[in-house]
């Protein structure tokens, strides 16, 4: 059992993913919502950050905030999984504490 | 810990927020105290702008706020005292333990040796500390 963070605030706006990411520890999960789905889009500053993450962190990103904000599938960062709602829950129950970085 | 069969559980209380540009810092002290009253593993982390909460001298007379530092110290006595600190959050904002509030702790266990409650961990550390805990309250 690991933990779970969450992340709401865009890493163009915020040190949010940074912090996430320096303390998150191997075998932990990701996960972004609201502005943080930002975060989960290929080619920009904070991609490669993300994307040197992954080989040891899970990451998922939530649908319905990426559709509200016009980002299609397509420009994810592959390898994060798009999750709804009802996986959200499903994510946290499967974890031994969440972490929100507000 | 609990003689009424309730489990003891390791909750930590995670604070990231500088104290009086936003709520977050005095909320998370109430809500702390509070929990004190349950008997619970209890252990405090100040990461990013957070450890600014713990700074030596604030006074906050000029801005007609209350200054909440001082309530860090009491901690203590409501046997709470594993507070945990990220070296390298200090670093990067100039500071060293030196810079911050002496919070202390009576061990009752050791004859009531008055005993530091600060830990300054690394990045790693603070990581492995944040992986024992049953419950975290995000601040």
């Amino acid at each position: 059992m690991s933990l779970i963070h969450t992340v709401n605030k865009s890493p163009f706006d915020r040190n949010t993913l940074d912090s996430c990411l320096r303390l998150a520890a191997k075998g932990s999960s990701v996960l972004l919502i609201e502005d943080g789905v930002y975060g989960a889009i290929k080619g920009t500053e904070k991609s490669d950050l993300v994307t040197n993450a992954m080989s040891s962190i899970a990451f998922y990103v939530l649908g319905p905030d990426l559709q509200a904000r016009g980002v299609s599938s397509d420009k994810l960062i592959s390898g994060i999984k798009i999750v709804g709602y009802g996986d959200f829950v499903d994510l946290v129950a499967q974890h031994s504490a969440t972490q929100a970085w507000l | 810990m609990s003689d009424k069969g309730g489990t003891v559980k390791k909750l930590m209380y995670i604070n990231r927020k500088a104290p009086y540009g936003t709520i977050y810092a005095l909320e998370s002290l109430e809500v702390v105290l509070i929990g004190a009253a349950f008997d619970q593993n209890i252990s405090l982390a100040f990461i990013d702008d957070g450890v600014y909460q713990l700074a030596k001298g604030q006074n906050t007379e000029a801005l007609g706020v209350k200054n909440f530092s001082p309530t860090y110290k009491a901690l203590g006595d409501y046997d709470i005292n594993k507070i945990y600190v990220e070296k390298e959050s200090l670093q990067a904002r100039g500071l060293n333990q030196d810079d911050l509030m002496a919070l202390t702790y009576e061990d009752e266990d050791d004859d009531w040796a008055e005993k530091n409650s600060i830990h300054i961990v690394s990045t790693k550390e603070m990581s492995d500390i944040l992986e024992q805990q049953d419950v975290v309250f995000s601040f």
